[in-house]
């Protein structure tokens, strides 16, 4: 081959299912009678309330401030009134408690809030102003992850970053979020860029869109042309291509080391949404409050790709898209890595990139592994998932320990092609799970060993 | 954040009085991701498998008469009887319709010479689905090729019908004359057949007694003597399409070459397995130290002689006998091949060695079963020691 797109080894070529949602513009979700804030938008601590039930909130006023470093702030979707404080189900099955808020139909801003900050003083923001900023207003990673921005740009000073790079590869089927915002705020996405490039003091920022949208990718470079130190890379058409160490690998050929953090490699991944969301809010103080949600799956009538408040239900959602009768599956996110649903009332999250309904039976039963070595070529991780899934099969999971099982990334390549339909990855994270509980057993034994009363270990 | 360990409904809450009614499923399918799977099962695998070994089985038949065919549906229907007697007797689910059966007797059939009684291939079949597969736990836990085990088997058991140097040549004229000529006619080929001249393969005329192509000729002209194939020029045509003396499947290589590109197109085989198998036996074909029996050297190391034979001795050590079939259909084995590129590479070049050890060394002309029944014994360890480097790791 003479000319080659960059990517990662490994991987597989899942259908993309992107064309019913992906030629439909981004319109408004419908406002429901009640929205509820979940307290744990992103990884980290939850958040804790800073307003009582029976206040009366505005669109962007706080509502919950950090409850620690890796934390984030939460800011009132609408205007309205706090109904109530308690219980909800959480898409990604943690125990969470929400704020209910009743919207009153004025959609009212906070004073201060959504009002375009002069060019003058946005130019003259210093890095950590920039940090603050962001932090302020609330924002996580809206790829999936939904961890803390503020953190991932608060790098201790031993771990120079030197490059930003902005997710634009959408590689999860089915998902068109992203699509949508290159192709309808790629300006927004470009200053979001300069900011985060200024930020953490990097010296060049990268856009990476996958080759399947070209559009997007003409739209972002028109954007970057002329800009110093930004650009925009195409890159192969790959599942999962957008997954951070697999995009780092791509764009600069380097490895983040195992068991390290992108900024071990120099490097900083956002997603094209949170950059578009840093510069609504460094330039026009506006608070997360809502986000592009793709709509999407064969079991959906009509597929879309809506701006939605915060804590939305999916059920509205769904409600408004229409469900065929042979659904049977709720996803949060994409079919590759999203979670499953066992219900339709949990609320739309900064995360929540897509929901899909899908009509996919149950997987036939597993047989024994036959060898193909599928996901041994596949595994962007290059573990060997084949001899990961025997151990998870014969349930020795500590022995997993010792074939790298950490340096997974669950992107699911393995069980995806495996056909002998072996749930590889379930294995592994159980796998994981046992490695972390014997770890926590192994530290409470060395504590009661080391205590002076303890008994003597044997 | 927790998982259900297996997909299972959970009733959802009752629905939120304000929102819009949606009719929506009573119960979400809940699971691990992904949500989504490929549509490639092991059947379908194992089905493309038995369709690449189609044009072969099909060449065998060509060449050698009908009995040939009947054969191979021997084998194959020993093999899925074999396979369901078992699975009942074990309690073991019966998974006779993945085609992974079926196709263990066709390979078996395949590196059978065409005039065997019939119960040779039954005899073999149970042995390589009862030994070979089942006793290993069955299909993807066995060791070694279970159609292998089966021909290694039948050797010790009928030395007589499997002896090499004693092939039926071919009952008609050329592959072409009998496409175009009446086959039928030629069915009624007498099975165990009195057409069933004793001649030599292939790889025989490359060992009569000298260990080493005859240094005096051509070793073409010299092999389509041996062959009493008088048309010399056309021996290499011959030998590639089929039109020799020798086992059912091996016989044609343009068949097993079609069938390899099946395989190839639907990615179930790395072309770097069979081409290191291949390559490497090539090679040590000619670096091998071998003496003829005057005592003088052979191969690169008498290259005054040989040299301008060199071509034709390669030729004829990879047209004949069944290093090709072996490469395609056997060493590619996905159960019992390394899984990681690097240790296919290392396996096929071990493969490779060991066959054309046996093949100059050996008192047996031919090595492609033994070779790979060695490195199938091999191919934990290779795959352990050829494990890619964990992404984020240092190379160790
Ligand atoms: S083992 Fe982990 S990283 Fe590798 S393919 Fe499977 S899920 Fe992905
Ligand atoms: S994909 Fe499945 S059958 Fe193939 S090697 Fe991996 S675990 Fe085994």
């Amino acid at each position: 081959m003479s000319f080659r797109l960059p990517t990662f080894p490994g991987g597989v070529h899942p259908p993309d299912c992107k064309a019913p949602s992906a030629g439909c513009p981004v319109a408004a979700a419908p406002m429901p009678e009640k929205l509820a804030v979940t307290l744990a938008q992103g990884l980290g601590a939850p958040s804790r309330p800073v307003v009582a039930v029976g206040d009366r909130v505005l669109r962007g006023q706080l509502i919950a401030e950090p409850g620690g470093f890796v934390s984030a702030a939460i800011h009132a979707p609408t205007s309205g009134k706090v109904e109530a404080i308690g219980d909800c189900p959480h898409p990604a099955g943690v125990k969470a408690h929400a704020i209910y808020i009743t919207p009153d139909g004025a959609d009212e801003w906070a004073p201060g809030a959504n009002v375009p900050a002069p060019a003058e003083a946005v130019a003259a923001l210093k890095p950590k102003e920039i940090v603050e900023k962001v932090k302020a207003a609330g924002l996580v990673g809206m790829g999936g992850a939904a961890f803390p921005t503020h953190v991932k740009l608060s790098p201790p000073n031993d771990k120079p970053i030197d490059t930003v790079i902005l997710n634009g590869c959408e590689c999860e089927p089915y998902l068109t979020s992203d699509y949508r915002m290159m192709l309808e705020h790629a300006p927004e996405i470009v200053t979001g860029l300069r900011l985060l490039v200024r930020a953490v003091g990097a010296v060049r920022g990268v856009i990476a869109v996958e080759a399947n949208k070209p559009d997007a990718y003409e739209r972002l470079l028109r954007e970057v042309r002329g800009i110093e130190g930004l650009s925009c890379r195409m890159v192969a058409v790959k599942y999962p291509q957008g997954a951070e160490k697999q995009l780092i690998k791509a764009i600069l050929g380097r490895e983040v080391p195992s068991g390290g953090l992108p900024m071990d490699a120099g490097a900083l991944v956002q997603n094209v949404g949170t950059a578009a969301a840093v510069s609504d809010a460094v330039c026009f103080n506006r608070p997360l409050t809502e986000r592009v949600v793709t709509i999407s799956g064969d079991g959906i009538e009509r597929p879309a790709n809506l701006l939605c408040r915060i804590g939305v239900s999916y059920r509205t959602l769904l409600a408004a898209q229409g469900v065929k009768t042979e659904a049977r599956r709720l996803i949060s996110g994409g079919p590759m890595m999203g979670l499953a649903q066992w219900t339709a009332d949990v609320p739309v999250t900064k995360g929540t990139s897509g929901i899909l309904v899908l009509t996919t039976p149950p997987p036939p039963d597993w047989t024994a592994c036959i060898n193909c070595g599928k996901c041994v070529e596949g595994c962007p991780a290059r573990l060997m998932p084949n001899r990961l899934s025997k151990l998870g099969e014969f349930r020795r999971f500590e022995d997993m320990a010792g074939r790298n099982v950490l340096d997974c990334i669950e992107c699911g390549v393995c069980t995806w092609q495996c056909p002998a339909k072996r749930p590889i990855v379930q294995w592994i994270r159980q796998g994981k799970n046992e490695l972390r509980l014997a770890k926590l057993k192994a530290e409470a034994a060395k504590k009661k060993a080391e205590a002076p009363e303890g008994v003597l270990p044997k | 954040m927790t998982e259900p360990a297996a997909p299972q409904g959970a009733p959802s809450a009752p629905p939120a009085p304000q929102a819009p009614a949606a009719r929506l499923p009573e119960k979400w399918l809940v699971g691990s991701s992904p949500h989504a799977r490929s549509g490639e099962t092991v059947s379908q695998i194992m089905w493309t498998v038995a369709l690449a070994l189609l044009p072969t089985c099909a060449a065998g038949v060509v060449v050698f008469g009908w009995y040939a065919g009947l054969i191979i549906v021997l084998a194959a229907s020993s093999a899925v009887v074999a396979e369901g007697i078992v699975q009942k007797a074990l309690g073991r689910k019966v998974s006779v319709s993945d085609g992974s059966a079926a196709v263990t007797g066709v390979l078996l059939a395949c590196c059978l010479p065409p005039n065997v009684k019939w119960y040779v291939p039954v005899v073999g079949s149970f042995v390589a689905i009862f030994i070979g597969k089942q006793l290993f736990g069955g299909l993807g836990r066995n060791y070694f090729n279970p159609a292998l085990i089966g021909r290694a088997f039948l050797q010790f058991a009928f030395p007589t019908q499997l002896m090499m140097p004693q092939w039926p040549i071919v009952t008609r004229g050329s592959v072409f004359e009998s496409l175009t000529g009446d086959i039928f006619k030629v069915a009624s080929g007498t099975p165990g057949g009195a057409d069933a001249v004793s001649l030599a393969t292939p790889l025989a005329v490359i060992d009569p007694g000298t260990r080493a192509l005859p240094a005096d000729a051509s070793p073409l002209a010299a092999l389509g003597k041996g062959m009493g194939l008088d048309h010399g020029a056309d021996v290499l045509r011959d030998l590639f399409l089929g039109n020799v003396p020798g086992c059912i499947g091996e016989v044609s290589k343009l068949a097993i070459i079609l069938g390899g590109l099946i395989l190839l197109f639907n990615r179930y085989i790395n072309w770097r397995l069979p081409v290191a198998y291949v390559g490497a036996a090539l090679v040590a074909v000619l670096v091998l130290p071998v003496k003829d029996f005057a005592g003088h050297w052979t191969g690169i190391y008498a290259a005054d002689v040989y040299w301008p034979y060199i071509g034709q001795t390669l030729l004829v050590h990879l047209l004949s006998g069944g290093l090709l079939l072996g490469a395609v259909f056997m060493i590619t084995d996905m159960v019992t091949r390394p899984t990681t590129v690097k240790g296919q590479v290392i396996y096929g070049i071990a493969a490779g060695v060991i066959v054309a050890m046996i093949r100059l060394y050996g008192g047996y002309p031919e090595g492609v079963c033994y070779s790979i029944l060695l490195v199938n014994a091999a191919r934990l360890v290779v795959e352990k020691y050829s494990m890619p480097r964990v992404f984020g790791t240092k190379r160790a």
